[in-house]
């Protein structure tokens, strides 16, 4: 492992706000893994999600898709430990990052929401912040109080990756709730950016948005694959086509039952020759 | 571990680099840790002097917050440590609040219930001679009925009075009101709720001087400055069911060919019946522990009456507050009975208090709210 | 068939018109009732406003009168509301978002019941149990230590009836006015708003930091405008406790305090007589306008809008 932890911490060092992570010359390795290996997920005693194993390659997209209620959201909800949010939310299994199981004893949810970011189904910057402060407000909680220089140098290329910068340049401490949707959503993403999570999960980003909007965040996702591991959930079908390398097909049996990973693939494999009659029905709009 | 990772600057450089797992207080860390902050006052406590338990939960409390904070800046890192203080900090609050309350009322029963007897709750304060003698003998006389009564009495004149008056405005704001009328009302409305309670008194003293004279308190003048303190609560809290009411099941009605005012008498409020008499069962809980403005408009007196609208009448509150700064001879006797009404106030207001959470409960009707 | 859904024309039938009228009707009496307690006081407090001072007891003018009660009402309320602030709002928090779900429901209920209890067993309360606890604890250390604060000097009254004692009690009364709009408030920051501030890592006192507490700044002023409101008009706590005197005192800890106005009133109210009484009804009025103004700054506040709620 390359642990380059001198020149490559926060913005101190990284001055020009052009260069991507990968340009500054730190690989991502098998580092940005994420290893599933038979998840349970329960809320209480009743069991949502069930038995899923499933390889997500680092640095490429991989889309959930699969009819509502089956669980996707859960799951994904899983990968940064965000469904214990709910009581009684327990999982059985193992979700390895880069080798260290997110599950394992003594580990704190806290630490994995810093390495696994997150962006809502509906966009949620908080609305008392500037745009600014938006995007600064993760890393202000990691590193405390950093000097203007640093925090400027880290939001203009968190809103650059964002492909917002441009239009938001000007006015920086405008409220953050005064952006369209579009806007507003790559803010959020942005804002997940900035702390440079190794994994960026999207539930649904693009649902509440119009087409214009959800084709621009579409073609951020395809550059923010450069530098980062994202898995999307999508009810959007086409969507999943269009941006994901690999595509996992969820299912459910009836109400009360738990959803479970059906098929995972390739997603040219997918949505032309998949292996189970589920997922062919799924993919040509026989259900869901 | 991926170096991009920001790294903490409070966290070693050569430390282990799985950020992921991290040191936590145990709970069982945590346990000696409280364990040893009481320790810690209690000793402090006895070698100052000698040991009050106040003072022993006064100063564990601060040792406790030190204690923690040190531990988890040295075990965990500075934002748990933080995240730990506010929630001692907060905690403890809770706790603070708590004493006065639980205070409050094991002080009310266990000096209360020692009167709560049956002389108390048939007798009034016109006492015999030889009532008055046996006092003296620490016998226990007097009672509350005529306050009991002049409670009820009043009080019910009072909801008499708001109930259809602060009814009809939500009524007139939800289902008609637009424009200047209805927000100069719901301006008026808030401004009622911030009069104060004795202001309501001298208000209701200083209208009935037209009709029965200067000097005059009466039943009647206390359920009208009670009713002045009520109408905005029955107003707020119906305006809020009512406004609860989707307005499809209006719509449904109008285009049956029901016309608006039955409309809102069989459909509207029925629906909101439920927490429409929980406010009001919460508005008669407000008024009835009212003692400033009885005092003034509607006095103090030794006997039963029945008639609101002449002579004084006793209230409970009222009673209270007399019965504690005029005890009488011995003072014992004044002050037991100030306790036993105070414990039948709480009481009062208790099952008042839980009656409109169970109302509120079982009406309401599914599929609201 | 047409869809009715509002009467913008005139109602047609008896039944439509009598409803109306009875409705705005009610309204309307709540306006002249508003209306009569400005006049009926105004009325009557006049001529203990204006009127001959030679003819009441004290030869004082009204405003040598009402001035030091004024001090005392804001005084004590600004006590209450220091100590009750801080702490109702801690204590939503706790209600919110430390306590067991469970439990949660219960607490709220459990402090809104100290909202309900009558505030003359609040004052007897305070007489009988907390002044002794704190001349006996407190008070003694705080004249022995800190006299040289004007506010903890004179000499320490030995039954508690002080300036400190009252306003503690009014804190207990208010707190709970306080925790109940704050408590709303935090149960309404959107889920997702919290849930932003997770995902980024934090932990649960900088996700309230984050997202609850801004979201509900403008509602906690409110509800700590409105608890200053009702601490301003208490009357029994503040009379039963405190030992007034004539006069402008600072000091907290003494038996020589400045008397609230609503106190005073109930204090003098049933012996008085004649132009006294009017006088009376005069400071009534004085206070009526004090918490007037102070609940219009309240309900600006609550209308100038959620901070969260704009955009």
């Amino acid at each position: 492992m390359i642990l380059n932890n001198d020149t490559t911490t926060r913005g101190a060092a990284v001055t020009d706000p052009n260069q991507t992570r990968h340009e500054t010359g730190i690989t991502a390795t098998v580092d940005h893994r994420v290893d599933v290996e038979n998840l349970n997920i329960y809320y209480s005693d009743f069991l949502a999600v069930e038995g899923v194993t499933m390889t997500i390659e680092p640095q490429s997209i991989t889309a959930l898709i699969g009819p509502s209620g089956c669980g996707k959201s859960t799951f994904l909800r899983s990968l940064n430990r965000m469904h214990e949010v709910i009581d009684g939310a327990r999982v059985e299994g193992t979700v390895r990052l880069g080798g260290h199981d997110l599950y394992g004893p003594g580990v704190d949810p806290v630490a994995v929401r810093r390495k696994v970011g997150m962006v809502f189904q509906r966009p949620n910057p908080f609305p008392t912040m500037s745009i600014y402060d938006n995007v600064i407000a993760g890393q202000r909680l990691n590193a405390g109080r950093m000097r203007k220089s640093e925090s400027d140098v880290i939001v203009e290329r968190a809103l650059r990756g964002a492909n917002l910068w441009e239009e938001v340049k000007d006015r920086l401490d405008k409220p953050g709730s005064g952006l369209s949707g579009g806007q507003q959503q790559r803010l959020c993403i942005a804002r997940a950016t900035a702390v440079e999570p190794d994994v960026l999960l999207m539930d649904e980003p693009c649902s509440a948005l119009d087409p214009i909007s959800t084709l621009a965040i579409e073609q951020l996702m395809l550059e923010l694959k450069e530098n980062y591991t994202i898995v999307i959930v999508t009810h959007n079908m086409q969507q999943a086509a269009r941006v994901s390398d690999r595509t996992g097909f969820f299912n459910i049996e009836g109400t009360g039952k738990p959803g479970r990973l059906i098929e995972i693939d390739d997603t040219t494999k997918i949505f032309s020759t998949p292996a189970e009659q589920a997922t062919q029905d799924y993919v040509t709009g026989r259900f869901g | 571990m991926s170096a991009t990772m920001t790294t903490r600057p409070d966290r070693n450089p050569g430390a282990d680099v799985d950020e992921l797992v991290r040191p936590r207080i145990s709970r069982a860390l945590h346990t000696s840790i409280i364990t040893a902050s009481v320790l810690v006052a209690l000793a402090v406590n006895a070698l100052l002097g000698d040991v009050k338990w106040g003072w022993v939960v006064m100063l564990a409390a601060p040792v406790y917050l030190v204690a923690i904070r040190v531990a988890a800046r040295l075990i965990e890192d500075r934002r748990q440590a933080t995240d730990r203080t506010v929630t001692a900090i907060v905690t403890m609050s809770f706790l603070l609040v708590m004493m006065p309350l639980i205070s409050v009322f094991w002080t009310v029963i266990s000096e209360g219930a020692a009167r709560l007897d049956g002389t108390f709750l048939s007798g009034t304060m016109r006492l015999t001679p030889e009532e008055l003698m046996s006092q003296r003998d620490g016998a226990a006389v007097g009672g509350a009925y005529h306050a009991m009564m002049g409670t009820l009495i009043i009080t019910g004149l009072a909801a008499a009075i708001a109930v259809p008056l602060g009814l009809f405005t939500a009524i007139y704001l939800v289902e008609y009101g637009r424009g200047k009328l209805a927000r100069a009302i719901t301006t008026m409305v808030d401004v009622m709720t911030g009069i104060p309670s004795i202001v309501a008194g001298l208000f209701a003293y200083a209208l009935f001087i037209i009709v029965f004279g200067p000097g005059s308190r009466t039943g009647v003048a206390g359920g009208v400055a009670l009713s002045v303190l009520m109408t905005p609560v029955v107003v707020r809290s119906a305006e809020e069911m009512l406004k609860l009411v989707p307005n499809e099941l209006r719509e449904a009605s109008y285009a049956l060919g029901v016309p608006k005012w039955k409309t809102i008498v069989k459909v509207v409020l029925p629906t909101a019946i439920a927490g429409i008499l929980t406010g009001i069962t919460l508005a008669i809980a407000r008024v009835i522990g009212e003692t400033a403005p009885l005092l003034v408009a509607a006095g103090l007196a030794q006997d039963t009456n029945y008639n609101p609208f002449d002579g004084r009448m006793t209230s409970l509150p009222v009673f209270t507050y007399y019965q504690y700064v005029q005890p009488g001879v011995p003072t014992e006797a004044g002050v037991q009975r100030a306790w036993a009404a105070a414990l039948m106030l709480v009481i009062i207001v208790a099952v008042l208090f839980t009656l409109a959470r169970v109302l509120a409960r079982v009406l309401r009707p599914k599929g609201l709210q | 068939m047409t869809l009715i859904t509002t009467q913008t024309t005139s109602p047609r039938r008896l039944g439509d018109k009598v409803f109306l009228g009875l409705s705005r009707g009610a309204g309307i009496m709540i306006l002249i009732i508003l209306a009569g307690v400005a006049a009926f006081l105004a009325i009557e407090g006049r001529a203990g406003i204006f009127g001959d001072t030679e003819e009441m007891s004290g030869s004082d003018s009204f405003l040598e009168y009402v001035g030091p009660l004024v001090f005392g009402t804001v005084y004590a309320a600004t006590i209450a509301l220091l100590f009750a602030a801080p702490l109702a709002v801690a204590v939503a928090l706790y209600i919110t978002h430390y306590a067991p779900r469970r439990l949660a429901t219960t607490l709220g209920y459990v402090v809104d019941l100290l909202a309900a209890i009558p505030s003359v067993v609040f004052g007897i309360w305070g007489i009988t149990v907390l002044a002794p606890l704190l001349t006996g604890n407190v008070y003694p250390w705080l004249n022995d230590n800190l006299d040289f604060i004007p506010f903890f000097s004179g000499v320490l009254s030995t039954s508690g009836r002080s300036m400190l004692t009252a306003g503690l009690v009014l804190a207990a009364m208010i707190l709970p006015i306080i925790t109940a709009i704050s408590r709303e408030v935090f149960m309404q920051t959107p889920r997702l708003h919290e849930e932003a501030s997770l995902a980024l890592g934090a932990t649960k006192w900088e996700m309230i930091r984050q997202a609850v507490i801004p979201y509900g700044r403008s509602g906690i002023i409110s509800g700590a405008m409105l608890g200053l409101g009702r601490a301003l008009g208490e009357t029994m706590a503040v009379a039963i406790i405190l030992s007034p005197s004539d006069g402008y005192f600072w000091s907290v800890l003494t038996n020589q305090n400045s008397n609230t106005i609503a106190s005073n009133v109930a204090l003098e109210f049933p012996e008085a007589y004649g132009l006294d009484v009017n006088r009376l009804i005069g400071t009534g009025l004085v206070l009526f306008a004090i918490t007037f103004i102070v609940n219009a700054f309240a309900r600006r506040i609550a209308n100038a809008g959620f901070s969260g709620a704009d955009g």
